[in-house]
């Protein structure tokens, strides 16, 4: 029996366990308050136009799956979920510089918006050359006064060439007392983008959100359309999309460990860790002709098969990977100098953890466990019996653990998958239809959401949320009393997304 | 001064600065064959001189005009270091004009110059970078001093030549006074050369940066003089190491013989003594800023225990 039971809850025919329900007025806070009673989280916020108005949309998680309540914004004005679930807050601020929907009594500061492109581009009567007055670049930081205090502000541009944002530290010495982040520096207009596409023209430019998910998000896009038409993927198709997916996972644990080597002043370890992914990629590029297998997830199915060939190339390399990410863990764990960077360094308390609803990766380092794969398994999880790896730490020890963790899992996954996989079809024809799906995955770094508002085959609104948008908060949080030199360390633990969340 | 004091001098003072970059890129070398990684080659240094040399420089609006004076004075200041380490040859024009300690000056003169350039633009990073070089600055000297007092100490000298002679054309024998002084200078030049573990010359990360946070506003001839400054600098403290702790096979006054073998002793003294810090390098991690000051501690008992030893064993 479900734990949630509110009036005119619908389950949607989708691989996830998902339902939707309309909340208007008082049930919109209520609904997401049960949810946060049983200890559920808040996914994504997002806001959309209807015929009637502003509609806001709230995904949160309960323990049997995600409920999506849907409330008009009477007057553009909707309710702040934010004193029931943090995180709520800068989604909030990104609803109304889209959209200029506004919860009232909140933060009033923009947050996606730089004040460089005409207001509210969600609008259906939005026009990208209308005149407008640019906002100045007043950004106002809240500042922390005190004797020997003074600021930092770092980026958006940065000495190396990474994803742009700004970081404004108050510190006193080299201690840390504040940080506040500024992002939306890589809007690109994604959502809007995607609005008025065919809807399987909207798969390749889901798949490139962000780069280093794609196969979260293009799996997530594909899920939001079938659910929406009532196809099912084939078995095999299920399979084929998991490998992609896990091996994603593996790519990307191995950069970010190799990296955190590095900026440790390791490079002994990026360099191996690279060497290892590169060949990774190497094969993903022989065999599915795409090395971050990018468009290879496609609505109904899979666009490339696994053959005989790629089958023994995968299992090959499954083993060879196993066995040098073991060696190189173990060289990581003696080493003395790595070990006092990582131990203690960036650390969010458990508690810290479950209030800020730190999820993904980062969440399960801080013993904040949830991993879709093992919560809500949909196929081909539902046959794998996935054992989330978890750590107590919630530093950066703790997440370089739970990454060599998820990669040794993943590889027995893959060859598991590669064992039970029948044959079959790789995918289905999707027709053209109207109605609203969504898609969830847990990719790399967490949980990615992607819903779509589809009429006649052509989409009306498309929302993709990233993990990173619960992680990015979190982050401010763990690099308190820490010293300044060692922030770009926890910021590379956590290694959240620019271009996922600025979209 | 003599013929021969005057050549040396000059022979001493040219390949030192046109050889320095060689140095820094063997170094790199080396770490990247370390890490199975091909690496760039040795002449990377000089590749990379070539093309901030030929570039426009950038400078901020609100720069002083010591900013641009003080790429100048670094490097000027790190050849005079050079020119009286004596790595070829111990008659050396220059070796009457300033002795170990004056060298030490040197190098502090240099730190606060590049450190003042570096506050000068009024940037967080330069400050920053400006604040650590000083912390490391102050915590290496002393450290460094000991090191040269126990070896002025052995030849009753505080003249490089005289140590270096002394040192070199002495009955082989074992000092263990200089034992002790030698981990102290390592760590000493690890230190004061933005090596790893105290800092990381390859990083791109500015929040963790030493001596490179002090240098990002440097562009074009500036950026180039810097950087070639800082090999330099790199040169003179492993020739002031080999000079010390491995002295053999440098020339006397007026041996032209010596002269001819003691270039190509050099040459593979440095190769492995490059080799020795990329090993140390790839091995070490990067330390927490706010171990170097233990770091420079122990640098300094070590330079200590040195001297003591020398005064108990009288070697």
């Amino acid at each position: 029996m479900n734990s949630m039971n509110f009036e005119g809850m619908v389950k949607m025919a989708c691989a996830a366990p998902i339902w939707t329900v309309e909340a208007e007025g008082e049930s919109w806070r209520k609904m997401a308050k049960a949810c946060a009673d049983q200890g559920g989280r808040l996914v994504s916020i997002w806001g959309s136009e209807a015929a009637e108005g502003f509609v806001v949309f709230a995904a949160c998680v309960f323990s049997e799956g995600m409920l999506i309540s849907r409330c008009s914004a009477v007057d553009g004005k909707f309710a702040s979920l934010a004193d029931i679930f943090p995180c709520a807050a800068r989604m909030q601020r990104a609803v109304h510089d889209m959209l200029g929907a506004r919860c009232e009594g909140e933060d009033e500061r923009p947050w996606l918006s730089h004040g460089i492109w005409p207001p509210f581009p969600l609008r259906k009567s939005y026009d990208p050359e209308l005149d407008f007055a640019p906002a100045g670049g007043n950004y106002p930081f809240v500042a922390v006064e005190g004797e020997g205090v003074h600021e930092i502000a770092v980026g958006p541009v940065h000495a190396g060439i990474i994803e742009p944002g700004h970081f404004r530290f108050q510190v006193v010495g080299e201690k840390v007392l504040r940080l506040e982040e500024r992002l939306g520096y890589k809007h690109k207009g994604v959502e809007k983008a995607l609005e008025g596409l065919m809807q399987n023209e909207g798969a390749e430019l889901a798949a490139r959100i962000s780069g280093d998910s794609t196969v979260a998000y293009s799996w997530a896009y594909a899920m939001a359309l079938e659910a929406l038409c009532g196809v099912t993927v084939s078995t095999r198709a299920g399979f084929l999309r998991g490998i992609f997916l896990e091996r994603e996972r593996i790519v990307n644990h191995l950069a970010d460990l190799g990296a955190l080597g590095n900026d440790a002043g390791f490079s002994f370890g990026l360099a191996q860790f690279s060497a290892i992914r590169e060949d990774m990629l190497r094969i993903s590029k022989e065999h599915f002709g795409h090395r971050l297998l990018m468009d290879i997830v496609v609505p109904g199915g899979v666009s490339k098969d696994i053959d005989v060939k790629a089958r023994e190339a995968i299992l090959a390399e499954c083993a060879s990977v196993r066995e040098k990410v073991l060696i190189l863990r173990e060289i990581y764990a003696d080493h003395t100098g790595l070990q006092d960077r990582f131990l203690a360094t960036g650390k969010v308390e458990s508690g810290l953890a479950a209030k800020l609803g730190l999820t993904g990766l980062a969440g399960r380092a801080s013993r904040n466990a949830c991993d879709l794969r093992e919560d809500h398994p949909h196929a081909p999880y539902d046959k794998l019996d996935v054992s989330m790896a978890t750590h107590h730490g919630g530093d950066v020890a703790a997440r370089v653990s739970v990454r060599f963790d998820e990669i040794l899992e993943s590889l027995r996954l893959v060859r598991a998958m590669l064992e039970m996989m029948p044959e079959g079809e790789i995918a289905r024809e999707i027709p053209g239809c109207s109605g609203f799906g969504a898609g969830w995955v847990e990719g790399f770094r967490g949980e990615v959401l992607l819903t779509l508002e589809v009429e006649k085959g052509v989409i009306r609104r498309a929302h993709a949320h990233d993990p990173s948008w619960q992680n990015w908060p979190a982050l401010e949080f763990a690099v308190i009393g820490n010293i300044v030199a060692d922030f770009p360390l926890i910021n590379k633990s956590f290694n959240l997304s620019y271009s996922g969340h600025d979209l | 001064m003599s013929a021969f004091g005057f050549f040396a001098q000059f022979l001493q003072l040219f390949l030192t600065v046109l050889l320095a970059p060689l140095l820094l890129g063997w170094v790199n070398q080396c770490r990247a064959w370390l890490q199975n990684r091909q690496g760039p080659g040795i002449e990377q240094p000089y590749r990379k001189l070539r093309k901030l040399f030929r570039k426009d420089a950038v400078i901020a609006e609100n720069a002083s005009p010591l900013f641009r004076i003080v790429p100048y004075i670094l490097f000027g200041a790190m050849c005079l270091a050079a020119a009286i380490v004596p790595s070829l040859a111990t008659d050396l024009g220059f070796s009457e004009a300033a002795d170990a300690i004056a060298l030490v000056g040197v190098f502090a003169l240099a730190r606060i110059f590049i450190s003042l350039a570096a506050m000068d633009i009024g940037t967080a990073f330069g400050s920053m970078g400006a604040r650590r070089e000083m912390l490391v600055g102050f915590l290496a000297e002393p450290a460094l001093l000991m090191v040269l007092f126990t070896a002025s100490l052995i030849s009753q000298s505080t003249s490089l030549t005289v140590i270096v002679e002394t040192l070199a054309h002495r009955h082989f024998g074992i000092y263990p006074s200089m034992a002790f002084t030698g981990i102290a200078f390592l760590m000493v030049l690890l230190a004061e050369n933005a090596r790893i573990p105290v800092d990381n010359p390859a990083s791109h990360l500015e929040l963790t940066m030493i001596h490179e946070a002090m240098t990002l506003e440097y562009s074009a001839r500036h950026l180039a003089l810097v950087e070639w400054a800082s090999s330099i600098k790199l040169f003179a403290y492993v020739t002031m190491g080999i000079a010390l702790f491995a002295p053999w096979g440098i020339a006397q006054a007026a041996d032209w013989l010596g002269m001819a073998f003691a270039l190509p002793i050099l040459i593979g003294k440095l190769l492995v003594a490059g080799c020795g810090l990329a090993v140390i390098e790839t091995v070490m991690a990067k330390q927490r800023i706010f171990r170097a000051p233990e770091f420079m501690g122990t640098a300094f008992l070590f330079g200590v225990l040195g001297m003591l030893v020398h005064f108990l064993l009288g070697a």
